[in-house]
């Protein structure tokens, strides 16, 4: 019944409505091209895409993903075209893998309406291409057929496109990967896969002794009570060691795609920086020989729970190869958690209501309803239901969220440095670190329904997108900030705070911050950044100090670049700085002519991967004169704001999270502190 | 356990039980003739479907492995069956304490996505279990089944403040559950 095609294969249709189904490991673009008898496209209304998903007889899934569902109508299709050509493609810019050779094989299966599959075809045999025609559906003599392609292209779709005859090949490919990115910017990326089905946080170890005192490399040295958490508890966990690894920004955590793993962390055997570097990938700036190949601590262990009362909360409960790792982990564990849990209680809440909608409506449109007390009656009991069963969802969500409070209680005072919110003790006894840690803290996350409940949001270093802090007010602002230089100076102390706490994370020497700030206006903000002198040189200011500093990192870029292009890492000038660079944009885009946007919007793109990041301080309004050309820089960068705002989305359910800065609290001179300390370390360093 | 037969899901000690796991496992039947070994690959799916009142809230299956709400998870799609000579092959795990108070029925299906039918699957069973203690609650055999496609296999349902659950065992065609919703309601 099914044909399985092999390339260049062809099977006849016998059905006309047809739904063309494609499962890949990863996220990716399908679409699909009409063409005339020469196979030729006759203009960008010819083609289906995320951007412009339905034509006349065929639509195509909005954004990628790992499973689409094309349908096809051939009978609607016009008489002119002959060819409709199924295409997929990796998504671009956005961080993901961008070549099929490092992505599951996709397989490509048309299907009847009624699920019955009429041929199928395993896309496989591709490399370096970044877009494939998979199938081709073809007129012959009045009757539709389907041949299996797999044509790949390693110019993308612009490739694809020019070889179909599209003129506006590029443009096109352009504008459909901006749809796709336009889908992916908003959303947190997804944490690392799960080593085994479920969390191991509900389970206690035998063992006894806790282990936040010891060193990795010794085991557990002694029982700490793990309320305390000691900077030391720390233990190695730079790169090099085999820690799980988010797939891709957007990935789904379901499923392992060991392919599209970020080259840095190449787990064991990948120490060598020459020999990372030679793959293509970014260059490991690791210390070879600085990794921690000890079994892990045993993790701490939960008193045994009272019968009957859910078990006492640790930190440090969860999988992982170090307390770092493990901590990261129970944060994102409780993440989902508080997200599931939402979940649950909305649609309870939804579905009360929707059905007391439906019950009142029928009381409504019952003529008996109308004589005595029947109506009345009938109401009340829909009111009623509607009030039990809310009830039930919010005691069954009061109940996960003190669960999940009373572990937010033990796991906040435990977080090392880079996790901890600025009012954390752990700060006071801050040392400059060995090792990078594993995430950064960028905020707080909330939901309405746990106002209280605050998450950490964490995310990996080394950064794998630049950070926009938006000073502008937006349209989901409240109003109490309507004082725009009130929000203008926010934003500039919370590019500070978490300027400083990068800083603060890496090792000596190993993270380099440059400002450019045109006008000076962020220098009481910057104050303390300026006044320790973390930074590698004072602030830019003017145009000229603006083209300076972009020069220098466009050029570092491009130097790094044909490097790692060339194949020969070694090769960069010796005394050549490894370390990561941030560079902190105020003010943009005064100071700013074509040339130097131009620039920036080259390190936004192709810096993260030689480990050169932007965090822009900039009210996008004020940047609107240059139309859509920044559309994809503001895409490219995650979005932070200086006052709270509920504008990201959790990778499971995808609620709006309000966001909220991790500020200094006022009054502390604990940043003054922390990097007053870097500094010494780093002339120490030198 | 046969079909219509329901049993409450209470421990014996009267507490009840807080997550079963639906597994599922099969082999290929080989073919007759020469090449006797090259059986021919079967790709058995089971997808479990939250109702409340009637109405699907969540489905969780290959494409999408975890409800919403996180109660209930399917632990991965096996395209081939036969790994663990009798252990299952596909299992949906259900937190019964987790499952959110509206959702009243669960209705599990085992749908063939390859096409074949249920004569050509050996050994196939479905059963649940007590994920707390990996007691087997039920089993059921799907081999010597009819020339269908899917099997609607049974549904765990909320009786008085605890669950229990009921075997269907209704033959079906289809290829994933979306294909089976016609046949599920009338169970409900």
């Amino acid at each position: 019944m099914t044909a399985e095609l092999v390339r260049g294969q062809n099977h006849p249709l016998s059905q006309a409505r047809l739904e063309i189904r494609v499962s890949a490991g990863t996220p990716m673009v399908a679409a699909a091209t009409l063409g005339d008898e020469q196979g030729k496209i006759h203009g960008v209304e010819w083609v289906a895409h995320p951007g412009a998903p339905t034509l006349p007889g065929l639509e195509v899934s909005k954004q990628a993903a790992a499973d689409h569902r094309l349908a096809v109508d051939l009978d609607a299709m016009p008489e002119a075209v002959h060819r409709v050509s199924v295409l997929l493609a990796l998504p671009m810019g956005v961080g993901g893998p961008t070549r099929f050779g490092a992505v599951p094989t996709p397989f490509v299966a048309v299907t009847g309406l009624d699920g019955a599959e009429v041929a199928s075809y395993t896309v496989t045999g591709l490399e370096a291409e970044s877009a494939v025609v998979a199938l081709e559906l073809y007129r012959r003599q009045g009757a539709w057929k389907v041949r299996a392609i797999g044509q790949g292209y390693a110019d993308g779709l612009a490739g694809l496109f020019t070889d179909q005859g599209l003129p506006q090949a590029q443009q096109l490919a352009g504008s459909i990967n901006e749809a796709v990115a336009q889908g992916m910017a908003r959303s947190i990326p997804a944490p690392p896969p799960r080593t085994d089905g479920d969390r191991s946080r509900q389970t206690a170890a035998p063992a006894l002794g806790p282990d936040q005192g010891g060193q990795a490399s010794q085991g557990a040295t002694g029982p700490v009570p793990p309320q305390t958490s000691p900077y030391g508890a720390q233990t190695p966990d730079g790169p090099g060691q085999p820690t799980p690894q988010p797939n891709s920004p957007y990935g789904t955590p379901a499923q392992g795609q060991p392919a599209s793993q970020p080259p840095y962390q190449g787990g064991a055997g990948a120490t060598d920086p020459g020999q990372t570097g030679t793959s293509g990938g970014p260059i490991n700036y690791s210390h070879p020989r600085r990794q921690n190949a000890a079994p892990p601590p045993p993790p701490p262990t939960a008193p045994p729970a009272q019968p009957g009362q859910p078990a006492q909360p640790v930190a440090g409960d969860a999988t992982g190869w170090s307390m770092d790792e493990r901590l990261y982990n129970q944060v994102w564990g409780m993440f989902e958690d508080l997200a599931r849990t939402t979940a649950a209680y909305r649609s309870a809440v939804d579905f009360a209501e929707s059905r007391m909608d439906k019950e009142l409506d029928q009381v409504l449109s019952d003529p008996r309803s109308r004589i005595g007390g029947q109506g009345d009656a009938a109401r009340e009991a829909a009111q009623a239901k509607h009030t039990e069963l809310v009830n039930q969802a919010r005691e069954a969500l009061d109940r996960d969220l003190a669960q999940l409070t009373a572990e937010a209680e033990v796991v906040e005072p435990a977080l090392p440095p880079a996790y901890a919110r600025w009012d954390n003790p752990v700060w006071h006894g801050y040392r400059v670190p060995m090792e990078i840690p594993m995430a950064l803290r960028l905020g707080d996350l909330h939901l309405p329904e746990s106002d209280r409940l605050r998450i950490p949001m964490l995310v990996r270093l080394p950064l794998e997108r630049g950070l926009w802090i938006d000073s502008g007010r937006g349209s989901s602002l409240d109003g109490s900030f309507t004082d725009s230089h009130d929000l203008r100076r926010l934003a500039m102390e919370t590019a500070v705070a978490n300027a400083a706490r990068l800083l603060a994370v890496y090792p000596a020497g190993e993270f380099t911050v440059h400002v450019i700030d045109p006008a000076g206006s962020g220098a009481q903000a910057l104050a303390p950044l300026v006044q320790t002198g973390v930074l590698a040189a004072p602030p830019a200011v003017g145009a000229a100090g603006v083209a300076d500093v972009l020069g220098r990192l466009t050029q570092r870029v491009d130097l790094v670049q044909m490097a790692l292009r060339g194949g020969a890492p070694d090769s960069l000038p010796p005394g050549f700085d490894t370390s990561q660079q941030l560079l902190i944009v105020n003010d943009f885009p005064h100071g700013f002519d074509d040339r130097a946007v131009n620039q920036l919007r080259y390190l936004a793109d192709e810096g993260p991967a030689v480990g050169v990041h932007l965090m822009m301080v900039a009210d996008r309004e004020e940047a609107a004169g240059y139309g859509p050309l920044l559309d994809p820089l503001w895409r490219a960068l995650m979005r932070l704001t200086p006052v709270p705002d509920d504008h990201l989305a959790d990778p499971w359910v995808g609620h709006a999270w309000t966001y909220e800065p991790s500020l200094v609290p006022p009054g502390s001179q604990v940043l003054q502190q922390v990097l007053s300390q870097v500094a010494a370390a780093r002339t120490h360093y030198r | 356990m046969t079909k219509g037969q329901a049993i409450s899901l209470q421990k014996n000690d009267g507490g009840s039980l807080t997550a079963v796991r639906m597994g599922l496992g099969w082999q290929a039947a080989p073919r007759r003739g020469l090449f006797g070994s090259r059986t021919r690959e079967v790709d058995l799916d089971a997808s479990a479907v939250l109702f409340a009142d009637k109405q699907p809230v969540d489905v969780v299956f290959f494409r999408h492995l975890v409800s919403d709400d996180g109660s209930v998870r399917h632990t991965g799609d096996n395209l081939v069956g036969g790994v663990g000579q009798g252990g299952d092959d596909e299992a949906i795990l259900v937190d019964l304490a987790r499952i959110p108070v509206h959702i009243d029925q669960i209705v599990f299906t085992v749908n063939s996505f390859t096409g074949q039918t249920f004569q050509e699957v050996q050994n196939a069973f479905c059963r649940l279990v007590d994920e707390t203690n990996g007691q087997e609650l039920a089993r059921y055999t799907l081999a010597g089944g009819g020339a269908y496609t899917a099997q609607i296999m049974a549904k765990v349902h909320r009786s008085g403040p605890g669950w229990s659950m009921t075997a269907l065992g209704t033959p079906a065609n289809g290829r994933t559950f979306q294909d089976l919703m016609p046949s599920i309601l009338p169970h409900l």
